[in-house]
């Protein structure tokens, strides 16, 4: 892209239509729509992108639906080239609802009228504190099982791994300490350090946390497998 | 009853449906909303072993043949807990309601019995309706399906004013169990329709009454796990558990089977099949042989043993339900009332 000349035409490439859609997540599962077999196409013609979503099942949460929608539009549209993306969510009861009021910037109050009583921010970020809770529970695993004090230590103490990566980015989101002085553990809440006599409770939540994460996504992939008829490793 | 190894286990199913989702009972406007329902649940199917799958078709619609059998013959079953679910705005004469359920349960008395409904938005003639229900068909538990769509409305709370009033008068008509399933609309749509809080406040209201918490939350098992350590009277229902991950998920099936026996311990949770969803003939025989792995991930986890099996197959909602036990199936402490404040407190950092 930075290879156009100034003036010139930009036309958008289809991978990155696709590399823009890597960074729509499932606010529930907290994983990449793409990874989840969720993008059932993606095509761009002349300046338009147009992308087809599909969900596990036909009576998914029409909230979290509607902010994937919302997410994936934001993305293909900031892609360079792109002046018209079109996001369709397929076979979902609010499917002409929800493609309308993306479509036409509605937010979510707009799209669902006396159905909704506000956005959904507080819900994204209610979700976005679970996932710093299970991503806190992927770092902490293998720290704990080395006799590390986990309460002890600081980001910037903690090897560099992907999720540790994630992890950052998660609390950036919410407006948690995310820098390397800050405390590995931390109140998803208020961001303040926690202390000994709640350490244990911490941790248990933090795993709980996961583990309902990553059954829901085992759940969500067999569905998906079973409605679309595809293999789960296709969506992997 | 299902013997293994020499050990004896009485099961109850205590979630479990008849009902009737064939395009012949779709209200008519409402035809992809009766099909997208059944075709999801239908999907849920997938998750079990492939040799157990039916076709969509008889899964719309099964027969009492096919239920009899696949429960008592095949499934080792000793008592079905039926629990309606209505449906109406999609399904004419409802998907599963009361009558289908009580006029089954009153062809098969010892083996099968029926639970009622009610929704607060049915006002005075929902009260009348629920006493009505309660007098014919004697009922100790009631399921109440959070999500259901009624005209413009998208669900409700059990903590809303008139959930309060059918909690009291349920209670009044002499039910005990509260089948608690959350589903993925409520109004407003903005907020987490899984979410269990609103179970949280009225378990505490209502002492008396057991809540029986069905797909333990799913998908918020942690918001359910740490609601249910507060709560003496919140129960863990292990339908979809089993049914959804045993099979599919082993993995991730004994981390949640972990989670709940840490959190919310083995005298408060309860099979169910989900039948039509899943045979429980798979379910009943994979948990008995089912252990906890060895390995790290699992070592924070208290372990299951065949009492606690039993526990969970049957004793615990025989309990619930005031269903005789024979003698040779019972175990040492069966007939004694749980120990809530220690099960509260198995394994759990409190």
């Amino acid at each position: 892209m930075s290879a156009a000349a100034p003036g010139a035409v930009v036309r958008p490439a289809r991978s990155d239509v696709l590399r823009a859609l890597d960074a729509v997540r499932d606010p529930e599962l907290d994983e990449a729509v793409t990874s989840l077999g969720f993008v059932a196409s993606y095509d761009v013609a002349g300046s338009t992108a147009e992308v087809h979503l599909r969900l596990p099942t036909y009576f998914c949460a029409p909230n979290f639906a509607f902010l994937m929608v919302a997410d994936a539009y934001d993305a293909v549209s900031a892609v360079p080239g792109v002046e018209r993306a079109v996001i369709v969510l397929d076979d979902h009861f609010a499917s002409d609802d929800i493609n309308t009021g993306v479509a036409a910037r509605a937010g979510f109050v707009g799209t669902f009228g006396d159905e909704a009583e506000g956005e959904l921010d507080d819900l994204r970020a209610d979700f976005v504190r679970k996932a710093v809770l299970a991503g806190t529970d992927r770092v902490c695993r293998p720290l704990l099982a080395q006799g590390e004090d986990v309460l002890t230590l600081r980001l910037g103490d903690v090897p560099q791994s992907p999720e540790l990566d994630r992890l950052r980015d998660r609390r950036a989101e919410l407006g948690l300490p995310a820098d390397d002085a800050s405390p590995l553990l931390v109140d998803v809440l208020t961001g303040e350090p926690v202390s000994r006599d709640d350490q244990r409770m911490y941790l248990g939540r933090a795993r709980l946390a996961r583990v309902n994460i990553e059954a829901n996504t085992g759940i969500c992939r067999g569905m998906l497998a079973h409605r679309y008829g595809t293999t789960e490793e296709e969506t992997q | 009853m299902y013997e293994k190894d020499g050990n004896k286990y009485f099961v109850v199913d205590s979630h479990m449906h008849y009902w009737d989702a064939s395009p012949a009972n779709w209200v008519p406007g409402q035809e992809q909303y009766a099909k997208g329902w059944i075709e999801c649940f239908h999907a849920y199917m997938g998750l079990g072993p492939p040799e157990t799958h039916w076709p969509l078709e008889k899964f719309q619609k099964y027969s009492e043949d096919d239920l009899m059998s696949d429960l008592f013959e095949k499934g080792h079953v000793d008592v079905g807990i039926c629990q309606p679910t209505y449906l109406k705005q999609w399904y004419t004469d409802g998907f599963n309601t009361t009558e289908r359920d009580g006029a089954l349960a009153e062809k098969h008395p010892g083996q099968l019995r029926t639970n009622t409904r009610f929704d607060p938005r049915d006002g005075e003639a929902g009260l009348e309706q629920l006493a009505a229900d309660v007098e014919r068909w004697h009922p100790v538990g009631v399921k109440l399906y959070t999500a259901e769509w009624k005209g413009e409305s998208r669900g409700w709370k059990l903590t809303d004013p008139e959930a309060y009033t059918y909690l009291a008068r349920a209670q009044e008509l002499g039910i005990k169990n509260i089948h608690v399933h959350k589903g993925p609309t409520i109004w407003p749509l903005d907020k987490d329709a899984f979410d269990v809080a609103d179970v949280d406040h009225a378990a505490t209201d209502f002492p008396e009454l057991n809540f029986i918490v069905e797909h333990v939350g799913l998908p918020r098992i942690e918001d359910f796990c740490f609601m249910a350590t507060q709560e003496p009277n919140v129960y863990a229902g292990l339908a979809v558990v089993i049914g959804g991950l045993m099979h599919a998920r082993p993995r991730f099936f004994a981390k949640v089977m972990g989670e709940l026996l840490f959190w919310v311990g083995e005298d408060k949770m309860t099979f169910g099949s989900d039948y039509g969803i899943w045979e429980p003939k798979w379910q009943v025989e994979g948990f008995v042989d089912w252990e906890m792995p060895d390995s790290e991930e699992f070592s924070d986890y208290p372990r299951l043993d065949v009492d606690g099996k039993k526990k969970i197959l049957g004793l615990n909602a025989a309990r619930l339900y005031d269903i005789e036990v024979p003698a040779d199936l019972q175990i040492a402490d069966a007939s004694a009332p749980a120990a809530q404040d220690a099960a509260v407190g198995v394994g759990g950092p409190t």
